[in-house]
């Protein structure tokens, strides 16, 4: 990805620069959200962005997910690329009709005379003992929408790099980010503005006896297993779809016929999740290749506990893969 | 006790003589006529259409009864202004200047229709060109969205206003709360336009609007609110104009009630047996066209017989709609994919 002296950034600050590479090359991008501004944003993202584009730029809003949502769809279809903060993904639905019900059928319903080029960044916090509502992760309600594209960066170089290809792109995107790997993952970012185009699935880690299709926070649970694995002369091959919708099928289903197992991970719960779209796609495209049956890897279908042994047990971490593909080799 | 001062501006019926001097001129009271009677005759032919002819399927939300707020509205902002419509939006594209034929192949579902038939009743409003942004079928979710766009023309330093049009029942949402207080936040070019049609659904206004005016809410978002004659087209271009002159001016949206009545049940097949006897004779003594053919008659600028050719050309004008709607195709169903995204 990059050579010679590489710079390491945690994924904070890769979003952080991607949103304010943006901001310095076009004008029409726009923040808003609650806290964004002096604060920084609730997880600091947004931090200095103030101070540098000014409060016409980074909007503070009163606590209004709605509003938030509706105006920047509005300042959207009039030309501007607004990036909406939503502080948790928990408070996303006060604000998904307008995502879901607006924003995504524009295009459809206008007979393809309105262009909504909006960013709606949320973040989910589960691993933080934050509680039912307040660590809710549940992309696969968005994927089942036609007109919004979803996007879920695993690293520092695909945050920054999906960002803007979000803000570039001309539909409108929910971003989600892991508020664990804000500042517990660091990776090498270069410092020149780059794009990663929606829709293209990463392989992070190539391999021959196993598939491990995983989404976010799994991504690196997903790589722990694989060293893991490797020390027992299993070889996985760990993919990354980085965009849920439109999801990189292709890659997925020739990495499974290559190997001919697959464990699909995600931290969404298991019932209606990414894990079952993820399973689905490989039912459908590598049947025949197939010389076990898929695991999936999700949350048990509970709220989220907060006492954190509690949510550390509720969690799926990379033994619980490890486990798996043990299992079917 | 803490005290909540409410000023309400209310703007009656406004002569002819005081529409001349606040700059329109007789041609443009002749045109704004024009535009009531197309909007009418539009109505009362997809009525037919839907109800005694069964060429349309879905529903409708028809705007009799109201015409005088869209036309009124649009001739206040033409020129600078953009609109946000919602499901009983038809009257909006007519008055935003969208031709009638393609609203009608729009009711039809044709390819000729202003969103290619994708759209139907309840999002004919939709032309960004000619200032129709948005029109949202989902009670109360425009409102937001127009304090957006206003965002955006603020954003840019474009000269220009957003309307966003809802009715009483819009009023009780929570996005209606949540776009009048950020539009009032940020200051925005923005008039929130409710339609006081007296019902929502079934639910009349007099009783879910539990403060007894939706205007006075305008005082909870600290921005002027005005009450004026919806069914007077004169007034309804005053109240507009002072809200778009005070946007322009950088002071911040305005709430407008326009007082109307919805003529028709909320939808064509609606018999609206709910609505107690008498309400719909009273409200036509106050039907709009007449009450403006009848100002434009004594103030000399026009005579019956000439609004009656009027009247006949438009008439005609509108079957000549239905029959390109009808002799329009449908859009190929492989061509939606080209919609879905950008
Ligand atoms: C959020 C939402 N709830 C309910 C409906 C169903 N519905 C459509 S129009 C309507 C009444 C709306 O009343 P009002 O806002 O006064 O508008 P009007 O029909 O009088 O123009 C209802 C309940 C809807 N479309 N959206
Ligand atoms: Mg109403």
């Amino acid at each position: 990805m990059s050579t010679g002296e590489e710079r390491i950034l945690t994924y904070a600050e890769a979003i952080r620069e991607g949103l304010r590479q943006e901001m310095q090359r076009d004008e029409s991008v726009v923040l808003m959200g609650e806290d964004i501004g002096a604060y920084g944003g609730a997880f600091k993202v947004t931090k200095g962005l103030l101070e540098e584009f000014g409060p016409e730029r980074v909007r503070d809003t009163p606590i209004s997910e709605i509003a938030i949502v509706g105006a920047a769809i509005g300042a959207a279809i009039m030309g501007l690329r607004p990036v909406a903060e939503i502080m948790y993904m928990d408070f996303l639905p006060i604000a998904t009709e307008q995502l879901v019900i607006q924003a995504a059928k524009m295009r459809f319903s206008s007979g393809g005379k309105l262009r909504i080029p909006l960013v709606v960044r949320t973040q989910y916090s589960l691993g933080r003992a934050h509680a039912a509502q307040h660590s809710n992760f549940f992309p696969a309600w968005y994927m089942n929408v036609p007109g919004l594209k979803v996007v879920t960066p695993s690293t520092p170089y695909d945050a920054k790099g999906l960002i803007i290809g979000s803000i570039r792109d001309d539909n409108p995107v929910l971003f989600v980010e892991c508020a664990v790997l804000y500042y517990g993952v660091k990776g090498p970012v270069p410092e020149e503005p780059y794009e990663i185009p929606l829709g293209v699935a990463d392989v992070k880690r190539e391999g021959s006896d196993v598939t491990i299709v995983a989404v976010s926070r799994m991504v690196h649970e997903a790589l722990k297993a694989a060293e893991e694995l490797e020390k027992k002369g299993i070889s996985a091959e760990v993919i990354d779809p980085r965009t849920l919708n439109p999801l990189d099928r292709q890659t997925i289903v020739e990495s499974v016929k290559k190997t001919g197992r697959a464990v699909v991970a995600a931290d969404d719960c298991k019932t209606g999740g990414v894990t079952a779209e993820l399973a689905a796609t490989i039912v459908e495209g590598a049947f025949d290749y197939l010389d076990a049956p898929i695991v999936r890897v999700a949350s048990p279908d509970m709220p989220i506990p907060f006492s954190p042994p509690l949510e550390n047990r509720y969690m799926r971490w990379a033994k619980d893969i490890v486990e798996a593909v043990e299992g079917m080799v | 006790m803490a005290k909540l001062e409410i000023e309400i501006e209310e703007i009656g019926e406004v002569s002819v003589q005081e529409a001349l001097s606040l700059g329109l001129t007789e041609g443009d009271l002749l045109r704004m006529y024009r535009k009531l009677v197309e909007l009418r005759l539009f109505e009362n032919r997809v009525e037919q259409l839907y109800l005694y002819e069964a060429r349309i399927q879905g529903t409708a939300h028809l705007y009799t009864g109201e015409e005088a707020i869209a036309v009124g509205v649009a001739r206040a902002i033409e020129g600078f202004g953009y609109i946000v419509s919602h499901h009983r939006g038809h009257g909006h594209a007519l008055a935003m200047g969208i031709p009638p034929k393609e609203v009608m192949a729009e009711l039809f579902g044709k390819e000729t229709g202003v969103v290619k038939g994708l759209g139907g009743s309840m999002h004919v409003a939709i032309d960004p060109k000619r200032g129709a942004l948005w029109a949202s079928a989902i009670v109360g979710s425009g409102i937001p969205i127009a304090a957006g766009a206003a965002l955006a023309l603020r954003y840019r330093g474009e000269r220009g206003v957003v309307v966003g049009f809802f009715s009483d029942g819009a009023a009780n949402t929570g996005a209606f709360h949540e776009g009048l207080n950020l539009a009032s936040f940020w200051k925005l070019p923005v008039i929130f336009a409710c339609e006081n049609n007296q019902w929502g659904m079934s639910m009349p206004a007099r009783k879910s609007i539990t403060c007894g005016r939706v205007a006075y809410r305008a005082a909870a978002y600290g921005m002027p609110g005005v009450i004026a004659d919806g069914n007077d087209v004169l007034s309804v271009y005053k109240a507009t104009k002072e809200a778009a002159d005070r946007a322009l001016r950088g002071e911040g949206p305005t709430l407008i009630e326009f007082i109307t009545y919805r003529l028709k049940g909320h939808g064509v097949y609606d018999k609206a047996t709910y609505r107690p006897k008498g309400e719909v004779e009273e409200w036509e003594k106050k039907d709009p066209l007449p009450r403006f053919e009848q100002k434009l008659i004594e103030a000399g600028i026009t005579t019956e017989d000439r609004l009656k050719e009027v009247r006949e050309e438009v008439a005609k004008e509108i079957e000549e709609a239905v029959k390109f709607a009808e002799e329009s195709e449908v859009l190929e169903f492989d061509k939606l994919w080209e919609v879905v995204y950008a």
